[in-house]
């Protein structure tokens, strides 16, 4: 009981001088970016950091007079890097917003930081259902796995998909994207024949294929994170599963933007459910693949839109408070809040403070001989399915 | 039964290509008694030259081949000739030290001119896909490593056992005083072979870019691979690291086809009961240096 | 050369307390209460020290080369999670002390396939090691978490009386309390007759054996006390986090603490100290000024390091307490090291 009492006035001590902290600094927001710039996750963090950087040039540093300042740190998505980064950010730089998290564990162990200290976290790239659920500061501009597997399950049923086998990356999201798939196709009469879920860090996928090829599916449900899936397509190519007839199901992370156009015609006729494809048709879309083309040389993939839209959800919170950096209030403005994004409508579902979004099904054609997944069937406004049932 | 087939011959694929990316480390680490952590910067050197080359400038892959092979070469014999030259009669911790820096360096600067993406390299149409040999299913990609390493060791063998340089290596490495003492100018042997293992090393670079992939934490992610395969199959002859090879691409693959939750657990354990029971290695000499 | 009672009072003379170490150990804590918006960081320092100090109980001073000690450190680091993830133990001090008791099981049982085999062999000994265990702690997702690690782990507070709080403070007093206890416990060590044979035995294991040193005892002793070491810096590590992933075990942590020891220097207890403190604060600065390319200018400065000389970069670093303390005292306060401590 001492010790729960003495818990409390720590935690009230820290939130006064957190709170008294950004005073000082009257005219600046600071926002941490915590992201993985380098390790095996780099191209995640190296997308969200141009994005924002691309979203403060088109949009200025000043929102509602104040100076937003972004101080860049990298993680190399090891959690233990996060949390005493994030401490470190919150306790001395007296940051406002926590932003970025590339892998779910990150964003994991920044949730307590972001509770004790009252400051809102905002998820940009991880994708489990259960990070929201970890604080109530917490807002999430990515998407969930639940939100595309579930749809692409049922689709992959009503498509005459019988028989599956699954290959996901052994750690929480790819866990989530098994498990959503699962359920949905199953209980669409569908039927599992092979589970392989492989390491994280894996160089070689061909021993995989090969088992995959020896279940002999109509079709593989793969989830792999962002930067594996063009290592993964060109040993699936490789190994003549395309010619055997299997195709590739799954959440988009393996038909990520950034790589899809040097996967080779292989990956022509994959069938994907994802939240963004860079040939979106919308203005506002050709609009920010062009100037991201322009400014890094590449194309935008699903990590940088999560980027540009974290970054757009803080301006428009400091907007609605009108500067006021008070963390409860900030987090409130987030919570229903309804925005167009490169990736269509969006919004922030104000009870989860989760993302909802249009999941698109797309098919990997040939665009002005690039590579592109375009879309052709939306399923709007998406909730994330995978919160704990209350 | 065809699996199994196509499974093996996967790994000896593997292992082969294994081979090439590490025998240049057998030389300097088991031979020159370097502890050249860097090797596969040297690898990755030659695999981002193969990519920058086929996917920019349009040269045929098979062109671009020996010029992975030599452009690693050059940097190595450059490398050797200022740095490494200096640190030969250091201690192996200071050969720690320098060449993790070496890689640290390599990692950071490939990141700011290539990006951190995995990179590919388009293959001509003729290396795609799969071909069938009685129900076995074989990778023309695999199918052509087997065939050029195989040339390659078959090369290097006969090298180091048949002609005047292997002689003079080999007596370099017994005994570099008394070798020079015969008029064998043993730097120049030393920085010879150093250049040829980082040769090795990038045409294995460009060759692994399809099946390991290609980005810039190439050295650190491989550097645990090489080191096992130089330690199992022990430093004597090219045999031992060919041998410790093979048997690393097979155990790898098997381990990963019939036990896919336990597949580096395999390789680790092999490894380590080999080193218990013969702890120089498979091939090893029974001499301590 | 010396008859068997000049090398007691040598030894004696040895281990007596310099000032210097003592003017070193003031220092620290002045830190400690100079830069009080710094306690992460330097949390970090300690308890990577105190990991040094393990690898230098066997490479300083009894010449094993490990590139796996992360073995240890992971195991301490779960230990302590789990204890106190299920409530099992749940006063930190007494669940440091068995998670420590854990590394030392580990240690004990993994010694007899180190001592056997050379340099190279040892290093690849423990290196495997170390990725079993990371192997197993993947595949064993449902006790460890898997590549998401131990979530949700609550630290109750230290003896009861000190909570953990956000800014880190006791969790730096605690780790820094608990590294100078260890401290005192290994400079006991190295200068008892005990450590005395060790260095016998790191010098030349044949003529050690030959005058009666149990060579092989000698080293399966004190490379279970450095498990036991690691494994306290481990547990510290899940204690001031509430964190442990398997990123404990990787390779990166062991050849990162390879690095910290060269730096600092082999073979005199404070060369891990020192060398953990120049390594983060490197790492920091290159952080804060690139965030994306710093590996290169680490690995730039780890290049010139080795190419100087580390006993000149000593030379210098001790040039100035040198000058001050020939002024006072009319000697030199530390030697600095010869290069060939290296095994």
């Amino acid at each position: 009981m001492l010790t729960r009492r003495r818990d409390v006035l720590l935690a009230a001590g820290a939130a006064v001088a957190l709170s008294l902290g950004p005073a000082r600094a009257e005219d600046t927001v600071k926002i941490g970016l915590i992201v993985p710039m380098t390790g095996g996750q780099a191209s995640t963090g190296k997308q969200i950091d141009n994005a924002v950087k691309l979203y403060m040039q088109q949009h200025g540093d000043t929102v509602a007079g104040k100076k937003i300042d972004v101080i860049l740190k990298d993680d190399a998505a090891i959690p233990d890097n996060t949390k005493r980064i994030a401490q470190e950010l919150i306790v001395n730089d007296k940051v406002n917003f926590i932003a970025g998290f590339g892998v779910t564990p990150a964003a994991l162990a920044a949730a307590p930081l972001a509770t004790q200290a009252k400051i809102p976290e905002v998820v940009m790239a991880a994708g489990t259902s259960i990070i929201t659920e970890k604080s109530p500061y917490i807002a999430r501009t990515s998407f969930t796995l639940a939100q595309s597997s579930t749809i692409i399950a049922d689709w992959a049923v009503k498509n005459g998909i019988k028989k599956v086998a699954t290959l996901t990356s052994d750690y929480a999201p790819g866990n989530d994207a098994l498990n959503f798939f699962r359920e949905h196709f199953t209980a669409g009469g569908g039927q599992i024949v092979e589970e392989v879920k492989v390491p994280l860090q894996n160089p070689d996928f061909a021993p995989f294929l090969q088992r995959m090829k020896d279940a002999k599916p109509d079709a593989m449900f793969v989830f792999v994170p962002a930067g594996q899936g063009g290592n993964f397509m060109k040993q699936y190519a490789e190994r003549g599963l395309d010619k055997a007839g299997i195709k590739v199901i799954g959440p988009g992370d393996v038909m990520d933007d950034d790589l899809l156009n040097d996967m080779g015609d292989a990956a022509l006729g994959t069938v994907t459910a994802h939240i963004y494809s860079a040939a979106h048709p919308s203005a506002m879309n050709k609009e920010f693949v062009a100037a991201y083309k322009k400014a890094y040389n590449n194309r935008p993939g699903f990590m940088a839109v999560g980027g540009y839209d974290g970054i757009h959800l803080i301006y428009e919170a400091l907007k609605k408070t009108g500067g006021k950096t008070d963390g409860d209030a900030l987090i409130e403005a987030m919570k229903g809040m309804k925005w167009e994004s490169p990736r269509g409508p969006i919004s922030i579902d104000p009870e989860t403070r989760d993302i909802v979004q249009n999941v698109y099904i797309r098919k990997v054609e040939k665009v002005d001989g690039e590579l592109y997944n375009v879309e052709f069937q939306t399923f709007e406004a998406v909730k994330d399915s995978g919160k704990t049932k209350k | 039964m065809t699996s199994v087939l196509t499974n093996l011959f996967d790994g000896v694929a593997y292992g082969m290509l294994l081979f090439v990316l590490a025998c240049g480390l057998a030389v300097t680490l088991g031979l020159m008694n370097f502890v050249n952590l860097a090797h596969g910067a040297f690898a990755m050197a030659g695999g981002y030259v193969c990519a920058v080359l086929v996917n920019h400038t349009g040269w045929p892959f098979f062109a671009a081949l020996p010029l992975a092979f030599v452009s690693s070469a050059v940097i190595g014999v450059a490398l050797e000739r200022t740095l490494y030259r200096h640190l030969y009669t250091r201690s192996h911790l200071d050969q720690v030290l320098f060449s993790i820096g070496l890689v640290f360096m390599s990692v950071a600067a490939v990141d700011y001119i290539m990006g951190s993406s995995r990179i590919f390299i388009k293959l001509p149409a003729a290396l795609e896909g799969q071909f069938d040999v009685f129900g076995v299913g074989i990778d023309r990609y695999r199918l052509m490593i087997v065939v050029i390493c195989g040339l390659l060791t078959a090369a290097l063998q006969l090298v180091l056992a048949r002609t005047r340089f292997g002689s003079r290596l080999r007596a370099a490495v017994d005994d570099p005083r008394a070798a020079s003492g015969l008029g064998i100018n043993v730097p120049q042997v030393f920085a010879f072979t150093f250049a040829f293992g980082c040769g090795l090393a990038g045409l294995g670079g460009a060759l692994s870019a399809e099946i390991l992939g290609l980005d810039p934490y190439f050295p650190l992610k491989f550097m645990i691979y090489f080191l096992i395969v130089v330690t199992v199959g022990g430093s004597s002859s090219i045999t031992g690291p060919f041998l410790a090879s093979l048997l690393l691409g097979i155990g790898d693959v098997a381990g990963k086809y019939y036990v896919p939750k336990m597949g580096p657990f395999v390789i680790y354990t092999i490894m380590i009961v080999i080193l218990i029971w013969r702890p120089n290695g498979l091939f090893g000499r029974t001499v301590t240096r | 050369m010396t008859t068997p009672a000049d090398v007691g009072y040598h030894a004696r003379q040895h281990a007596r307390w310099h000032w210097s170490e003592i003017a070193f150990w003031v220092l620290v804590l002045a830190c400690a209460f100079c830069f009080p918006s710094r306690y992460l960081i330097m949390t970090d320092i300690v308890r990577l020290a105190l990991f040094a100090l393990s690898l230098d109980l066997i490479l300083g001073y009894s010449g094993i080369v490990s590139l796996g000690h992360a073995a240890f450190f992971g195991v301490g680091a779960y230990s302590a999670g789990l204890l106190s993830l299920h409530g099992i133990i749940t006063e930190p001090v007494i669940a440091l002390v068995v998670a420590g008791l854990a590394a030392m099981v580990l240690g004990f049982l993994t010694s007899f396939l180190v001592i056997r085999g050379v340099d190279l062999t040892r290093l690849m000994v423990t290196l495997g090691i170390a990725l079993l265990l990371e192997a197993l702690a993947e595949r064993f997702s449902n006790i460890t978490g898997g590549t998401d690690g131990l979530q949700g782990i609550e630290m109750q507070p230290i003896l009861g009386i000190f909570a953990f709080d956000m800014f880190g403070k006791v969790g730096f007093f605690y780790s820094l309390a608990v590294l100078f206890l260890l401290f005192l416990l290994a400079r006991r060590i190295v200068h008892s007759p005990f450590g005395l044979s060790l260095r016998a035995i790191k010098n030349n294991p044949l003529r050690a054996a030959a005058v009666g040193i149990p060579v092989n005892r000698r080293l399966i002793a004190i490379y279970t006390v450095a498990a036991f070491y690691a494994g306290i810096a481990g547990a510290l590590f899940t204690q001031t986090t509430s964190l442990a992933s398997l990123d404990v075990f990787a390779f990166e942590k062991s050849a990162d603490l390879m690095l910290v020891l060269v730096i600092g220097g082999t073979g005199y207890l404070y060369g891990g100290l020192i060398g953990a403190l120049v390594f983060r604060m490197l790492q920091e600065v290159f952080q804060t000024i690139t965030p994306q390319y710093w590996l290169f200018w680490i690995g730039l400065v780890l290049i010139v390091m080795v190419l100087v000389g580390r006993t000149r970069i000593h030379r210098w670093a001790l040039f100035l307490p040198n000058l001050v303390i020939r002024q006072f005292a009319g000697r030199r306060a530390v030697v600095a090291l010869s290069d060939n401590e290296a095994p």
